[in-house]
């Protein structure tokens, strides 16, 4: 018997969605404090509270099913999912069961093979439990239940995943998409993304001609894409070589499916559950929550505005011009790209940037975004609501102010910055403004700047020294301090020249 | 007559009008309470400090000019399976929770307080109000204050023995199968279950989500009818409780003597059938006569689902959502924890063996059993099935009729012990009330005469979704006919002067 052995691999992805408050009560989501202390009675599960939808969440959840090309059912329920543990307080999970919100869907994942599409089979909302952690010393364990109540999405696919490597780029895509989207932070080192891949062999056909599988293993909470492709490989290589030591009961209709761990240092899955030792979760529809009955107009609005997907636009950007690596920095963020989109045509159209070469605009587009704009979006200085087309004109006039030379390109940054403080401080300026308000325009005159150089040379004799000695590197420090003497505002174009010549002489 | 003999609202215009304080309604409450609890056993916990403070701080504020509210001044007794941040604990009748205090007041607490109400106390209840005898309590059993060898019915039975004694014009109570309706009945006051989703169930332990309902006790119904005005009405932390904008809480007072004319009264059948104790039949079938008389005419209907599958479906559906809710009492976080235990596993099951009494017990062994895979569809999936049918009953019978008729218990109350030994028996206890609580539907349970032994009879008159203030109307039209609320309990009228 020499049938083939073909993966046949489905993975559970869970991610904590990007809202503030928890699924059903108003409690913060963080990560970073104290423990227990992002609780109130209702995520406590304690008697007589109930739960209340997060409006969010379920829209948040929605746009993900959408942008998974799921359909999106007419009616959708919550289940309670039972079992005991310390870090469920209600010992229910409050989940979707059988008509979850989103259904049927797909991802094309690019593979070295080529575009793999992977089916999505449902799309669902549920709530995450808190942490139990065993006490180093002494018999007990404790438990933190900031988490408790965090909203979970929960995306399964069909089992059409054929190998680890797929795998891994299969969660490496969706959490690529879940993060454009503003769906997730997919954090895995704080688990806000956690993969479980279920794993079997395909053996080939029955007698029936229908296809046979070795045993499925649920591979449990994997914390990296390193850990779904290290542990899946493990997986299908331990299902080979069980199945070839007893192909008549390593099967799925014998064995059924296991739940298994992952000992990351050791490299080995572990069996945590058996076939026999299964839940019996005992799936109640959640009586203190109605029915979630989107209404059509709601979901073709949430439909309309989708942003176009990552693959298209990474597609289209590379046919422009940009780099993979540009555009895969565009693409980390939707609204980041969004406001590229913008600003780009802003200033392909722009007065003042007159007659520049396609691949300029490129560039200046993607230098301001990736390093001014991400720079205050990492400051938190601006947010994604204020990149707007009015933002994008108003940067547009700074980086004319720029390349027609009438401020350099630190004191452009520096203007830039001044521009998002006034506007923060609810007295909006334009660059122009500022730089007139400042005194800021570029010092070209020739005899100024020669002041300057002298200056410098002067007052850094050992650098000239070292320079002439040999040593170039003293060029960046005298060229520094030529610069700080013009108060930032000399043409660095005319002070290199200048000190060049000076030095050379 | 005595300041207990008056009624909420009789409280409620004296205190406003300054002709009596809060103080003295509190004071009057708290003596009728220290003379008559220890014989009759309403209370689990009485907070007489708080509720004097609480008197304190309403006559200041009348005095300062301020509006204090539908209930100012009136003492009132809730069930404990309310939510309390009193300091008192909420125990639910339980052992596992028996020194458990809520960090929050229930919506209805909140209502009670916003309102002027004063709180004296913690009524007892079957353990998570599931029984009809009060026999279920943790604690001890309370007594029907018309023969102090009968139960008061339950589960909140409590807080009917409470309003029968005379220690407060009103309590509140929770009804998931006839809880408020059928300890009304049995004890000579008005109990009313208002539709599903017209009162908050924030802060009422759960028993059965889907069936569980919080509603007065009064001796009058325009009593009732003033504590559904100050608790009705919409609350965003209950999902399943209606926005004010679909369905507007009317006003239940303003017209409540105007009588509902023409009244269609429909009389099933299935309520009149084998096991009705022929007293309760025959003062039930005077009371529909007086309604005659005042020109209603009695159709007889068929509710061919309502009692005879009544009580099974709502057995699966009950006691489902039971096991349920009551799996959070596990000793881990709050409540009772064995103090034996070997491991976490053994934990749960000692502090849940140790913490539940028997008839909880079985309940969750029921709805486990009932939701256990390879049962589901054939126990709660069908379950669901026969409530549309019952609900469908209700429906089409009120396209003919206004309102229904009939016994609110089959029996008068019984005898403590008579039941405990037989739980299906106690179950039929039951049997006209559960359809409402399925069918969702509002209901009430007015007294209607007593037995040659003195013991109260109940009727029950349901109507349909969000018609309260008709159903109270229709009940008000039968009160002023007669004179059954003046009748003061033997026990009570032992203490009087």
């Amino acid at each position: 018997m020499t049938a083939e052995l073909v993966p046949t691999i489905g993975l559970e992805v869970h991610m904590h969605l990007a809202t503030r408050s928890k699924m059903f009560c108003g409690c913060r989501v963080a990560y970073d404090a104290r423990p227990n202390s992002l609780v109130c009675p209702v995520c406590l599960g304690m008697p007589g509270v109930l739960p209340v939808m997060n409006k969010l969440a379920v829209e948040l959840s929605v746009r993900m099913a959408l942008a998974l090309n799921c359909t999106i059912p007419d009616f959708a329920k919550w289940d309670r999912k039972h079992y005991y543990y310390p870090d469920l307080p209600k010992n229910y999970q409050i989940s979707q069961y059988d008509q979850p919100l989103g259904i049927n869907g797909y991802l094309d994942v690019e593979t070295p093979a080529g575009t793999r599409r992977i089916g999505i089979t449902r799309v669902h909302l549920e709530e995450d439990a808190g942490k139990l952690m065993h006490a180093e010393h002494g018999n007990y364990s404790i438990v933190d239940l900031n988490r408790t109540g965090t909203p979970l999405l929960e995306v399964v696919s069909e089992p059409d995943v054929r190998g680890a490597e797929e795998a891994r780029l299969y969660a490496e895509t969706l959490r690529q998409l879940a993060v454009y989207l503003g769906i997730s932070y997919c954090n895995m080192q704080l688990g806000q993304m956690r993969c479980e891949p279920n794993v079997s062999l395909r053996i080939g056909a029955g007698p029936d001609g229908k296809p046979l599988y070795t045993p499925i293993s649920e591979l449990k909470n994997l914390n990296s894409f390193r850990s779904v492709e290290r542990a899946v490989t493990f997986e299908i290589a331990r299902h080979r070589q069980e199945y070839l030591a007893d192909p008549g009961n390593y099967t799925l209709a014998k064995q059924g499916k296991s739940t298994r761990g992952w000992r990351d240092d050791e490299g080995i899955s572990f069996l945590q559950r058996s076939k026999e030792e299964a839940h019996d979760y005992r799936y109640l529809p959640e009586p203190d929550l109605v029915p979630f009955v989107p209404e059509r107009a709601w979901v073709e609005e949430l439909r309309k505005n989708l942003p176009e997907l990552p693959r298209a636009r990474r597609e289209r950007y590379i046919k422009m011009g940009l780099s993979e690596e540009t555009a895969d920095m565009l693409l980390a963020e939707a609204f980041v790209a969004n406001f590229w989109d913008v600003f780009h045509e802003t200033l392909e159209h722009h007065q003042g940037a007159g007659k520049w070469p396609i691949k300029r605009v490129l560039e200046l587009a993607n230098n301001w975004t990736l390093q001014d704009v991400r720079r205050a979006l990492n400051e938190k200085t601006i947010d994604a609501p204020s990149l707007h087309a009015e933002f994008a004109k108003q940067l547009a006039d700074l980086v004319v102010l720029v390349e027609t030379g009438v401020i350099n390109r630190n004191t452009g940054a520096e203007v830039f910055n001044k521009m998002i403080k006034a506007k923060l401080d609810l007295n909006p300026k334009s660059a122009a403004e500022i730089v007139k308000e400042e005194n800021l325009a570029q010092t070209s005159d020739s005899s100024a700047i020669e002041a300057f150089v002298d200056q410098a040379l002067a007052a850094n004799a050992k650098a000239v020294e070292d320079y002439r000695g040999g040593k170039k590197a003293s060029f960046g420090r005298l060229m520094g301090e030529a610069m700080k003497a013009s108060g930032g505002k000399a043409n660095p174009q005319l002070v290199k020249e200048i000190l060049l010549k000076k030095l050379g002489g | 007559m005595a300041t207990t003999d008056l009624t909420a609202c009789e409280i409620r215009d004296a205190v406003r009008r300054r002709e009596m304080s809060a103080a003295e309604a509190t004071e009057a409450s708290l003596a009728a309470i220290a003379a008559l609890d220890p014989k009759i056993k309403a209370f689990l916990a009485i907070d007489a400090d708080g509720a004097r403070r609480r008197a304190a701080d309403i006559d200041r504020r009348i005095a300062a000019g301020e509006n204090v509210g539908l209930l100012a001044g009136v003492p009132v007794a809730v069930k404990d399976v309310l939510c309390t941040a009193n300091g008192l604990p909420t125990t639910c009748g339980s052992k596992i929770l028996q020194n458990w205090k809520a960090p929050y007041n229930a919506h209805v607490i909140e209502r009670l307080l916003a309102e002027g109400a004063v709180i004296v106390g913690k009524t007892n209840m079957d353990e998570f109000a599931m029984g009809s005898s009060t026999e279920n309590s943790a604690y001890f059993t309370t007594r029907n204050p018309w023969d102090l060898e009968r139960v008061p019915g339950g589960s909140s039975g409590g807080s009917a023995a409470a309003v029968a004694a005379r220690m407060v014009p009103l309590a509140l109570g929770s009804d998931t199968g006839g809880s408020i309706r059928q300890p009304a009945a049995l004890c000579n006051v008005v109990g009313l279950k208002p539709t599903y989703g017209r009162v908050s169930r924030y802060g009422l332990v759960a028993f059965a989500s889907s069936l569980d309902q919080i509603g007065p006790f009064a001796r009058t119904v325009r009593d009732a009818a003033l504590l559904l005005q100050a608790t009705a009405g919409e609350d965003p932390r209950d999902s399943t409780c209606v926005l004010n904008k679909d369905q507007p809480v009317p006003d239940y007072l303003d017209k409540l003597d105007e009588p509902v004319a023409p009244l269609r009264i429909g009389v099933p059948r299935e309520f009149f059938g084998a096991g009705l104790d022929p007293e309760v039949e025959k003062a039930v079938r005077a009371a529909l006569a007086a309604y005659e008389k005042q020109g209603a005419t009695l159709v007889e209907i068929g509710l061919p689902h309502s009692t005879e599958y009544a009580i099974a479906t709502y057995y699966i559906v009950a006691t489902s959502e039971a096991s349920s809710n009551l799996a959070r009492y596990d000793g881990v976080h709050y409540g009772y924890r064995s103090s034996d235990h070997t491991d976490m596993i053994d934990m749960y099951m000692r502090s849940r063996a140790q913490g539940f009494g028997d008839e909880v017990k079985r309940r969750i062994m029921l709805g486990t059993y009932a939701l256990s895979a390879g049962y589901y569809d054939a126990y709660y999936k069908n379950a669901l099935r026969v409530r549309r049918l019952i609900r469908s009953d209700f429906e089409q019978a009120f396209e003919k009729v206004d309102c229904i008729m009939g016994p609110t218990t089959p029996t008068p109350a019984f005898r403590m012990g008579e039941k405990t030994a037989d739980p299906l028996s106690m179950y039929l206890s039951d049997v006209y009330t559960v359809s409402a609580n399925l069918a969702a539907i509002a209901g009430v349970s007015v007294p209607c005469g007593f037995t040659a032994a003195g013991l109260p009879v109940g009727l029950q008159i349901l109507s349909g979704v969000f018609t309260e203030d008709r159903l109270l109307r229709i009940a008000r039209m039968y009160e002023r006919e007669v004179d059954w609320a003046s009748r003061v309990p033997p026990t009570v009228a032992e203490v009087r002067p």
